[in-house]
């Protein structure tokens, strides 16, 4: 079959490259898109829709069997405090991540745009990204031990009495998204800084001959331009933070304590999920979990770029 | 366009079959062999050896089951057994993987707080049959661990090999530092008030950076070099080796019945009595907090020198007489409580056959062995942990003897009738899920210990009761 077909698919698609209608376009999108569109279904798609399937069992992971029950696992769900609680910490997480990650990524994008043009020191704020998070984690938890770690040590020096980083309920959290901010804070300049580069320069010549100053210009040239950018990279990064597992499952594990811990103060919506697949042998129920998680993201999504006008720019 | 359109859904929902079949395979590669097997089974063991995969999680044993593997193999030319361990954690995430794929282990050491879980997921292999078939003596472990393994339908899970006491480790130079010795731990009473003669002498271990003890006016509680008491580890919903003696020794029990009990007792006054003395004594320095604990791991702060004494078990025993700890140990059983007796949880492995093993007959006699006399001699003469054959746990307690370790404080409680057994539910992992932050919380001095334990308990209750 493939040999009689070949030869008439290379004439259909020379005739297409020659012609290059709207009609025929289509077609070769559709072989150009298709590796990619197999490994969709295969890996998103079909995973997705028996994720679905199988929030309305209960799913029992070690017999991998389980049976319909309806939207018994939805009541659950809604009737379950321990959702709402993980749900409140991944916000908190969230909200002290993105914060601190973008205000820091702004800055050191502007700084890079209008102080340096060296390559070298956009590959080392590149570098903690391009560490494992389970690295980066495994990093910390040594660096900030409350007894071993250098970062007391260090504090020590001033006097100070060593800090819990990772064994305080009120530390847990904070110290957490600073991790994931050092770490991501490199790559999402570098997003910022190529928005930056889309703002002509003649906007910030005429500026100064108007005698504008560096701040001026800053908030009326290049935020209000770096706007489209900025939503894009606000959906990526909080999409992902909603969803950080690694960074808490391996800090807050440490050697003697527990994931999640202390005292559930990190317990993410991501880790109660696995908890409920893994531990406690509730597949079903974890993917009801998961349901909810992904109507969560689509609406925050939905919701941003609505917005923040993500399709539109200022320039005209 | 439409009809290449067609021909690429086409095309896609042909991989997704294929991948369908594929996953479908994997199910009937499990069953079919398991349906031609039987007939074929005497084929087997003449023409090449069966292979077991045998999994287990503590290393330091490992070399004493090889022996044992070595000597089954002599003895049986047709069956092999190959060994493979991983680290507690892994472990269990390997166990439940290789069951949700249908494969994993032939036979594995299982643990108390996980077969109820496997039991109910259907993937255990009754041995029922088996031991009444070869006439396995059920009574010749130490009394109470073969029933352990039995559930409620009065199916058994597992052959006992081990037996686990817990007892405290002290730290020889300390405790000799402050004038005591071993014997005044063995004469030891406590009680959740005011601590006993016990709480003394973890106030007189304590030792703040001026070198003031924990019975001195000027001791500083925030600036405590050593602290009296160490802790194992987290406490959890069972505290094994940190709470659970204590809280016993009031006559405090976990669950209305074990094994299989329909509830717990976590509102039980008594035990939030004990966790109050616990969370007293890290306020007043004589006992390491538990922050430290989370984040360096109990044993560490133990090997450092940072605790004078400590409660743990006898699988520990080898660490702590090893070069990892560079000091001196002692034991000493731990104090008597206001029951008027001692306790100590008294735990036990078994060995476990996988239903999803093709060589189910085969898996049995490396059980068997596993449980018999002949190998319980081989670990007993490793002196790792204790064999659940009292005659081989002598064995144990020679070998020790000869190393010039005395392990009477771990075996007192068994002599004596001081145990009580492990608590068995099907929902341990969501109980340790309940109970284990709550105890972080009354650790740290955020809660009431009486008052967060009775909510607890009614969360404990509502998941043993659905």
């Amino acid at each position: 079959m493939t040999s009689t077909a070949a030869p008439e698919q290379i004439r259909r698609r020379r005739s297409l490259f020659g012609t290059a209608s709207l009609h025929g376009g289509w077609r070769s999108a559709f072989w150009f898109l298709l590796p990619a569109l197999v490994g969709f279904v295969a890996f998103y798609l079909y995973p997705a829709l028996r994720g679905l399937y199988i929030s309305f069992t209960d799913w029992n992971l070690i017999a991998n069997q389980g049976s319909w029950v309806g939207t018994d696992n939805y009541e659950r769900l809604f009737n379950d405090r321990q959702v709402w609680e993980s749900l409140k910490i991944t916000f908190k997480y969230t909200v002290i991540n993105i914060a601190s990650q973008t205000i820091l990524a702004v800055a050191i994008a502007v700084l890079m745009d209008r102080l340096t043009k060296s390559v070298t020191i956009r590959g080392i704020l590149l570098l903690p990204w391009l560490i494992p998070n389970v690295i980066v984690a495994l990093l910390w938890v040594w660096m900030l031990d409350g007894n071993l770690g250098i970062v007391n040590d260090f504090l020590g020096l001033f006097g100070m009495d060593p800090v819990r980083f990772f064994t305080d309920t009120g530390k847990v959290i904070p110290s957490l998204a600073g991790i994931n901010t050092w770490r991501h804070m490199g790559y999402t300049a570098l997003l910022i800084f190529a928005g930056l580069q889309t703002i002509p320069r003649s906007l910030y010549e005429a500026a100064a001959v108007d005698g504008a100053s560096e701040r001026q210009m800053f908030r009326d040239i290049t935020i209000p331009l770096l706007r489209p950018i900025l939503a894009l990279v606000l959906v990526i990064t909080i999409v992902g933070s909603l969803q950080v597992f690694d960074t808490v499952f391996v800090a807050t594990g440490g050697f003697g304590g527990q994931p999640g811990g202390p005292a559930n103060a990190s317990r993410v919506i991501y880790l109660y999920i696995y908890q409920n697949a893994f531990d406690f042998n509730q597949l079903g129920y974890a993917a009801t979990i998961s349901v909810l998680l992904v109507a969560i993201l689509l609406t925050v999504t939905y919701l941003q770029l609505k917005l923040l006008r993500a399709g539109e720019s200022d320039l005209a | 366009m439409s009809k290449a359109l067609w021909r690429l859904l086409a095309v896609l929902c042909a991989c997704s079959l294929i991948a369908a079949a594929c996953g479908g395979d994997d199910d009937a590669d499990a069953d079919a062999p398991a349906a031609t097997e039987a007939p074929s089974d005497g084929d087997d063991m003449t023409d090449e050896a069966v292979s077991i995969e045998y999994w287990l999680w503590d290393g330091n044993q490992q070399p004493y089951y090889e022996q044992c593997a070595a000597d089954f193999e002599a003895a049986n030319p047709g069956i092999d057994v190959e060994i493979t361990q991983f680290g507690w954690g892994d472990y269990w995430t390997n166990v439940t993987a290789g069951f949700a794929s249908g494969s994993g282990p032939d036979v594995f050491t299982d643990h108390l707080a996980r077969y109820p879980e496997f039991v109910a997921s259907g993937v255990l292999v009754p041995l029922n049959d088996f031991v009444d078939r070869d006439g396995v003596d059920a009574g010749a472990y130490f009394p109470g661990l073969a029933e352990l393994w039995v559930d409620d339908n009065g199916n058994r899970y597992g052959l006992p090999k081990d037996f686990d006491t817990i007892a405290l480790v002290m730290n020889a130079a300390h405790v000799a530092d402050a004038g005591l010795s071993a014997a005044d731990f063995a004469g030891a009473e406590w009680n959740p008030d005011d601590g006993g003669s016990f709480g003394e002498l973890i106030r007189r271990l304590s030792v703040d950076a001026n070198g003031n003890t924990g019975d001195s006016p000027d001791f500083d509680p925030d600036n405590v070099e050593v602290y009296g008491l160490g802790l194992e580890g987290n406490f959890g919903a069972f505290g094994q080796t940190t709470f659970s003696a204590f809280a016993a020794s009031t006559g405090f029990e976990f669950l209305d019945v074990n094994p299989f009990g329909d509830s717990a007792n976590y509102d039980d006054p008594r035990l939030a009595a004990t966790i109050d003395w616990f969370a007293r004594m890290i306020e007043a320095g004589y006992v390491v907090p538990i922050e430290d604990v989370e984040s360096l791991g109990g044993t560490t702060v133990f090997q450092n020198g940072s605790a004078a004494v400590m409660a743990d078990g006898s699988w520990k025993i080898g660490t702590y007489i090893g070069a990892d700890t560079p000091f001196d140990v002692e034991f000493a059983p731990l104090p008597v409580g206001p029951s008027g007796s001692r306790a100590s949880m008294f735990n036990g492995l078994a060995d476990s056959i996988n239903t999803n093993s093709e060589h189910q007959e085969e898996a049995w006699q490396w059980v068997k062995h596993m449980a018999s006399a002949e190998c319980q001699n081989v670990i007993g003469e490793g002196a790792v942990v204790f064999p659940a054959i009292p005659s081989a746990a002598d064995i144990a307690i020679a070998a020790h003897q000869s190393n010039g370790v005395d392990v009477t404080a771990f075996t007192v409680h068994v002599d004596e009738g001081t145990t009580f057994l492990f608590p068995i539910t099907d929902s341990a992992s969501q109980i340790e899920a309940i109970v284990g932050p709550a105890m972080q919380e009354i650790l740290r001095g955020q809660v009431d210990a009486a008052e967060r334990l009775g909510q607890v308990s009614d969360e404990v209750n509502a998941v043993l009761g659905s």
